[in-house]
């Protein structure tokens, strides 16, 4: 027995096309040799006939044959194979580079010279065999990376629907509101969130999650359920921040967190309260003027530090009607053309500058990027949010997520909150919750919240940790007011808050009732008379609160001291 | 012009790779050449007979693929006649091309009378 001549992988099925009876003759026995099946026809229309009904995986063809030439038929037999490799070797006694340029135009992968060399032409089976396997290798996994990008297309479409469902809550189409954001600024980890307060003030997050596609998707949700759960509650930015830090250092993997701007837009103190961790600085711009005041990053992000380290301090900046708050993701300064400069703040700058006022900053912002950069960018966050008459605003709804099945009708609690619990706590969500247990409060629950705050908030800063709210006249005052208040309140020793709350109904079903509510603080009071007394001022930054307490409740007084507040709700028919 | 009319290395790689097949590859050979001898005769003659000019190209494809099959059975000065006549036929250089064809033919008896006595050679004994 004769060895064959070379070690084969696995044993091919080879078309032979040659119109010379004893070369067909010679060349299919070599081929055998080599272990593979043979296929022999005389002309190139057989060739193709065959080819189309056995699908051979190497096809060896004579150049020049009578009926169809070899030329046309390995054009018609590349056309059948399709993406597949089916080598075609030329057999040829043609002039070579002649030879190799006819070959390779019709399509062919390599020639072979006759007279036949066994050796050269078992080396070329083989050689091209190995390209297609490779090919062969290649199509498949090609097909199996798009099977699985459809996989991870349909996750995602999946994971955004759930996400649209958690967010559903927000108030981003409010009137005084603007935002751009792609359509899949989750995938990029981008997040904007806007809900009301009970009080009716207004909660804005801009977050930018580590990473992209699903991973900075998942920590979206979360996020979001603490920013409006809380929100919904009442609680102020510090304890939702807070939350949301711990949440995200909880639940994340060590190297991802979240880039976040988060604010709160007060329509009746006029104010925003502003914390920033990570993202590039937001504006606050001025109407009318060129000034601005940026607003800076000064924390590590969401997500980074434990508890006991992470800092909650806001600042906080006064507000006239025509300001806008105006935040940016960091695509927007990263942006860059085709020098690889960066679009930077200094054109964003110019930007403002030449659109003060204007009604579409941010279609302005976008226009710029896009003709610096070239071509149009859909990854980039902005949002700009005005501050307005709060009448404009229509209805501030707060969603309620509770069944409401039953409701206390007759009962009265007492709270006092001493120094070390005024330091670290917030008592207005909770008193609030118990409140609206009431369904007839209910409807009243953004008065409720605004006249709780207002007097918890006398009662802790003026009363007891003594300020004087006339500081809070202009900007600079402002800062130093709530500058002072932070130290005062981490260095109180002493002094208490009593909260007294008596809910009587008038009737059997609860239809109609009576709120009594009680604040005494351990303050040094303040002239009652006096203060009441004062005429109104326009645009005033402080001083409005007891004319709003006596604006929203049915009834209210001060006892003679100043230290002790009682107003009254009513619901149903007495109301 | 070669001198060799049967290169006997060619054949003995041919008994090599053919085994028992190698008659039937002689065979198989020695009766399509005496139809290609033929044809090529017959594509110069039968076209003056009928007054038309003959067709050159064909006649060149006939003596390459003749030239091919001679090539590979080792008949090498078969095969350089034949490439002489694919030549100058594809360049349409009709004059001198009976005498080239009655010079294959010479040729191709005496490759034919040498395989006879291979086949001799290699015929089954009893």
């Amino acid at each position: 027995m004769v060895e064959p001549l070379l070690p084969q992988p696995e044993p091919l099925v080879v078309l032979i096309a040659d119109d010379n009876a004893s070369d067909r003759l010679l060349l299919s026995t070599i081929v055998r040799r080599q272990g593979h099946t043979v296929l022999s026809v005389s002309n190139g229309a057989e060739a193709v006939a065959l080819f189309e009904a056995e699908r051979p995986q190497l096809v060896l063809m004579d150049a020049l044959m009578p009926v169809m030439d070899g030329f046309e038929a390995a054009r018609r037999i590349k056309r059948m194979a399709g993406e597949a490799l089916v080598p075609i070797i030329f057999l040829t006694s043609l002039s070579e580079s002649e030879a190799l340029v006819r070959c390779l135009e019709a399509g062919g992968d390599d020639f072979v010279a006759k007279p036949y060399n066994q050796v050269i032409l078992a080396a070329k089976i083989n050689a091209m065999d190995r390209l297609r396997r490779l090919q062969d290798t290649v199509l498949q996994q090609r097909d199996l990376i798009a099977r699985h990008n459809d996989y991870l297309l349909n996750e995602q479409r999946v994971a955004k629907a759930v996400f649209d469902q958690v967010a559903h809550s927000g108030c981003l189409s409010a009137p005084n509101i603007r935002y751009l954001q792609s359509p899949y600024a989750l995938f990029n980890g981008d997040l904007l969130l806007a809900a009301y307060t009970p009080a009716g003030n207004m909660h804005v997050l801009l977050g930018d999650f580590t990473g992209h596609g699903l991973p900075a998707a998942v920590g979206a949700m979360p996020l979001a359920e603490v920013f409006y759960g809380m929100t919904a509650k009442g609680y102020g930015v510090s304890e939702t921040l807070r939350e949301m830090n711990a949440k995200l250092k909880r639940i994340l993997p060590v190297d991802m967190f979240c880039c976040a701007t988060l604010l709160c837009v007060n329509f009746n103190q006029r104010q925003v309260e502003v914390w920033s961790g990570g993202l590039p600085e937001g504006y606050l711009l001025h109407a009318d003027t060129d000034e601005r005041t940026p607003l800076v990053s000064r924390h590590l992000p969401l997500g980074v530090l434990d508890a006991k380290r992470f800092d909650d301090a806001t600042d906080v900046y006064p507000l006239a009607v025509g300001d806008r708050v105006f935040l940016i993701s960091d695509g927007v300064l990263e942006t860059s053309n085709s020098d690889d400069e960066m679009f930077g703040s200094q054109r964003l700058h110019a930007v403002f500058a030449a659109n003060r006022g204007s009604q579409s900053l941010i279609d302005e912002v976008q226009r710029a990027l896009n003709v610096f950069r070239g071509e149009a960018r859909d990854d980039v966050s902005m949002i700009e949010i005005g501050f307005i008459d709060p009448q404009l605003l229509g209805s501030r709804a707060v969603t309620y997520s509770d069944s409401g099945a039953l409701s206390p009708l007759d009962w009265s609690a007492s709270f006092e909150f001493r120094a070390s619990t005024l330091k670290r706590f917030n008592p207005l969500p909770y008193l609030l919750q118990l409140l609206l247990e009431v369904h007839g409060l209910r409807r009243q629950s953004g008065k409720l919240y605004s006249v709780l705050s207002e007097l918890y908030s006398n009662a802790l800063e003026h009363g007891v940790l003594g300020l004087d709210s006339a500081l809070k006249r202009d900007a600079a005052g402002f800062a130093r007011y709530y500058q002072e208040r932070g130290e005062r309140l981490s260095h109180l020793e002493s002094g208490f808050i009593r909260v007294h709350l008596q809910v009587v109904s008038a009737d059997q079903g609860g239809q109609s009732g009576r709120l009594t509510i009680r604040v005494e603080d351990s303050g040094d009071g303040f002239d009652v008379q006096r203060v009441l007394a004062l005429p109104p001022v326009v645009n005033e930054l402080s001083g409005r609160g007891l004319r709003l307490v006596r604006e929203l409740s049915e009834q209210s007084r001060w006892s003679e001291d100043g230290r002790t507040a009682c107003v009254e709700f009513f619901w149903g028919a007495l109301a | 012009m070669s001198d060799i009319h049967l290169d006997y290395s060619v054949l003995n790689t041919l008994q090599e790779v053919m085994e028992g097949e190698y008659p039937t590859l002689l065979e198989i050979f020695l009766k399509d050449s005496e139809q290609r001898v033929s044809q090529l005769r017959q594509a110069l003659n039968s076209a003056s007979v009928d007054l038309q000019a003959p067709d050159l190209q064909e006649l060149s494809l006939m003596a390459h693929s003749f030239k091919g099959s001679s090539g590979n059975m080792g008949a090498l000065r078969l095969a350089e006649l034949c490439e002489q006549l694919e030549e100058r036929s594809r360049r349409e250089e009709r004059l001198g091309l009976d005498e080239l064809i009655s010079k294959i033919d010479t040729e191709y008896g005496t490759v034919r009378s040498l395989f006879d006595a291979e086949r001799e050679l290699y015929r089954p004994r009893p």
